[in-house]
């Protein structure tokens, strides 16, 4: 038989979204908040993203070949760690910390324990955290020339006014990407109307956190305190794009409203009995350890049948 | 007049009455917007536009006939025929093996040529009986009935010997579906109108162009189980048939219509089942368990002809079409008739088409030669110019969670196929593997290619065979 055709199990078609086409989503919908980085902090913070993306991309193109691999950048998840991770480093962070915490993310967090889909934390958060450790002086310095002192967390942490609007539009001292609460949102937005994420874990994340600081921030319900909170820090960012990370939230969606409770009770405790005024990147790690067992037990019901006690269907 | 008058009334109460039970069970009403659906499901391009206003045409067999004595479920048919015996159109040529088995008809008159293994569209060889068409179509005298005089018994062997078997694609034996333990327990008698799987046509011609023929299969049924109403359940893409059902069982007291959304699989038995009447069975359980009873338009045509006209099974609605078919059709086949006979009916091909599916493209089967017999559960021949499967390379899952959206039986694919791939029956069958009904929206949806349907099917088989060895 000359013309020989294609035999394959059932279905024969598939949908047009690829992993690639959602990754790309994923950058696009994180360039105002990364463009509003480079406008409010200036020219080094440009460099310092396009450094930190193209070591996150060189790292995972050497791991594969030295490990005879085959190459995967080009599902673009590196530039996605990369980018993430350059918008959680402080603006005047220098070149070599970007390098180093890409490295780390990629190689340590992502590719030694699989690759792509395998790895049990946030590459871009682990890194941070590596790097909140190693160079704390570094990663806690958020003076640059636009603005000195502390961020509007910290002053909101110890008791001082702060602008709440200035914070909503990003105009205030903090990483690269987490400033402008607008950008976030609009480019969250993007995401959801997409399809690409959607609102079980930011929304049960952001109103549990909310809920927690009426209760236990000592300031009741204080709008301008709230919103500070919620503007403020590295919430928007997390709530939105690194808590939702697909490799490291639980699958089910139960599990995924879960995980969101559970981020903005940790938060809210890290954020109002820590030493720090951040804690979402605490949070979101911790709960990513804790994805497998919430997947465990919230594993759906299948169709048709009933629940009984103890969790098993029956 | 006033005669008139009161049954029209009483008939508008009955339905009411109905309807409130439906609607008891269901929560919903059509009436406030909801639609009536299930969780989960895909929504692929429909492709439906190629053949739909195509009408049904008759095809006249050409070549030899092949009739393989299993396509149905359960044991294989015995020929009663021997090579060189002159068959009449409508003369049995091979009876049941058993209860679960059907009977074959002989769909032209002609001369035995063999009985012989021939290859079917799953690839296999099956022993078949091949006739050869001496293109008189002289028929046998069919013994027609009425209806209101056939007992329940007398109904059931006469849908049992026309050897109807569903043939939306499974092929089991309707006469067994027809006879449950308890007949009074069935409430519904559905008539799947669904059509959810893309690009088919021949349900939605028929709905068109005979829907009295379904409907009359359907009051068949009915008078079977006393206790039932009857569901023609149509998906809201075909809102013509839906008013044709709507104007046609008025004044009916025990059938009703029900629009379902558009989703794939809304055919599938047990997400029909829900969407229709609310009641939920799993992957363990029977319709009738859930006091239903499914059958699809074609084998609702075949059930009506067997029963009022006595004429078996003979012919099917099979729909050609894809890209690479010049002139998408529908038609009306002779069962038995190649598919090569069907390509070139419709024009032949525009270009040499790199995949061929014998159903449509969600549930149907891959063939590698065009040179099989149309069975009784052949509902399509879909030649496509391009194949996505060998298009995609599978990646690494990502974990996004869209196959757990997309399964209608709330399952999670990606960890199903995890475990199917490393050979881990345990945690398969803990995790529900087996509740899984191999519609294939998992492997749709999935952004990393990866086969999950492909990998979940082949674990069940595994499991399946395990448990009848023991």
């Amino acid at each position: 038989m000359e013309n020989k055709m294609k035999v394959s199990s059932n279905p024969h078609i598939r949908s047009f979204l690829t992993t690639q086409k959602i990754m790309l989503c994923v950058i696009i919908a994180l360039l105002p908040a990364a463009g509003f980085g480079v406008y409010n902090f200036g020219l080094s913070a440009l460099v310092l993203i396009v450094v930190t993306i193209a070591s996150a991309v060189l790292s995972e193109l050497l791991f594969n070949l030295i490990c005879h691999r085959k190459a995967t950048i080009s599902d673009l998840s590196a530039v996605v760690t990369g980018l993430l991770l350059a918008l959680n480093l402080p603006p005047k962070a220098p070149w070599w910390i970007g390098v180093i915490g890409a490295a780390f993310a990629i190689i340590v967090v992502k590719m030694l324990f699989g690759g792509l889909g395998q790895n049990f934390m946030n590459p871009a958060l682990g890194a941070r955290c590596f790097l909140l450790i190693s160079f704390t002086s570094i990663m806690t310095d958020f003076d640059c020339d636009a603005y000195t002192g502390a961020t509007p967390l910290a002053l909101v942490k110890s008791g001082k006014g702060v602008n709440v609007f200035d914070m909503v539009i990003g105009k205030t001292a903090g990483t690269i990407g987490e400033t402008s609460m607008i950008a976030l949102v609009f480019g969250a937005c993007f995401l959801l109307l997409l399809g690409v994420i959607d609102l079980r874990i930011p929304g049960s994340y952001i109103v549990t956190f909310v809920i927690f600081i009426t209760l236990f921030g000592g300031r009741g319900l204080d709008f301008g305190y709230i919103s500070a909170q919620l503007a403020g820090g590295g919430l928007m960012l997390g709530a939105f794009f690194m808590a939702t990370d697909y490799v490291t939230r639980p699958i089910t969606p139960k599990g995924q409203i879960v995980f969101g409770i559970l981020l903005g009770i940790l938060t809210g405790v890290f954020r109002i009995f820590g030493a720090s005024a951040e804690g979402v990147s605490y949070a979101i790690i911790i709960g990513n350890l804790l994805t497998p067992l919430i997947e465990k037990v919230t594993m759906p019901t299948p169709f048709g049948q009933k629940k009984v006690k103890g969790g098993k269907t029956a | 007049m006033n005669d008139c008058c009161m049954r029209a009334k009483m008939i508008g109460a009955y339905k009411k009455q109905i309807r409130n039970l439906v609607t008891i069970q269901y929560g919903k009403e059509e009436k406030m917007g909801v639609k009536l659906t299930f969780q989960g499901g895909i929504h692929p391009y429909d492709g439906k536009d190629l053949s739909k206003d195509k009408p049904i045409t008759d095809v006249l067999p050409k070549g030899d006939l092949v009739y393989p004595l299993s396509q149905h479920i359960g044991a294989p048919a015995e020929p009663v025929v021997a090579k060189g015996d002159h068959v009449l159109t409508g003369q049995l040529i091979a009876k049941a093996g058993g209860f679960v088995s059907a009977p074959i008809y002989a769909s032209v008159s002609g001369t035995v040529k063999a009985i012989e293994p021939r290859r079917t569209v799953v690839g296999d060889n099956v022993n078949s009986i091949v006739i050869e068409n001496d293109g008189l179509y002289e028929e046998v005298e069919y013994e027609p009935a009425e209806l209101s005089a056939l007992s329940k018994e007398e109904i059931i062997a006469r849908v049992q010997k026309g050897g109807v078997v569903g043939m939306g694609g499974a092929g089991f034996p309707t006469h067994v579906k027809l006879s449950p333990k308890e007949p009074d327990k069935i409430d519904f008698v559905i008539v799947n109108c669904a059509e959810c799987e893309p690009y088919l046509t021949s349900d939605y011609r028929c709905m068109i162009e005979t829907p009295e023929k379904i409907i009359r299969g359907l009051k068949c049924s009915l008078a079977l189980f006393d206790n039932a109403v009857g569901i023609l359940a149509v998906e809201d893409n075909k809102k013509d048939c839906v008013e044709i059902f709507k104007k046609l069982t008025k004044d009916e007291d025990r059938i009703l219509v029900r629009q379902l959304k558009t989703k794939y699989p809304q055919g599938a038995e047990r997400q029909l089942i829900y969407a229709s009447t609310g009641r939920k069975i799993d992957s363990t359980m029977l319709p009738a368990d859930a006091g239903c009873v499914v059958n699809n338009v074609d084998t609702v045509i075949a059930i009506g002809n067997a029963v009022i006209e006595g004429k078996p099974l003979m012919h099917r609605i099979v729909t050609v079409t894809g890209d690479a078919i010049n002139d998408p059709r529908n038609f009306r086949v002779r069962i038995g008739t190649n598919y090569h006979e069907l390509v070139e009916e419709a024009g032949g091909f525009k270009a040499q088409p790199e995949k061929i599916v014998s159903g449509g493209p969600m549930m149907g089967f891959g063939i590698f030669d065009l040179d099989v017999p149309t069975t009784k559960t052949a509902s399509a021949l879909l030649c496509m110019l391009h194949d996505d499967v060998s298009a995609s390379e599978p990646s690494a899952c990502i974990n996004c969670g869209m196959c757990v959206e997309a399964c209608p039986g709330r399952v999670v694919p990606a960890r199903l196929a995890t475990y199917a791939e490393n050979g881990n029956k345990e945690a398969f069958v803990e995790n529900n593997g087996m509740e899984c009904c191999e519609c294939g929206c998992c492997s749709f949806v999935c952004p990393a290619k990866r086969p999950l349907t492909q990998d979940i099917k082949s674990m069940r088989k595994m499991v399946l065979a395990d448990r009848r060895k023991k």
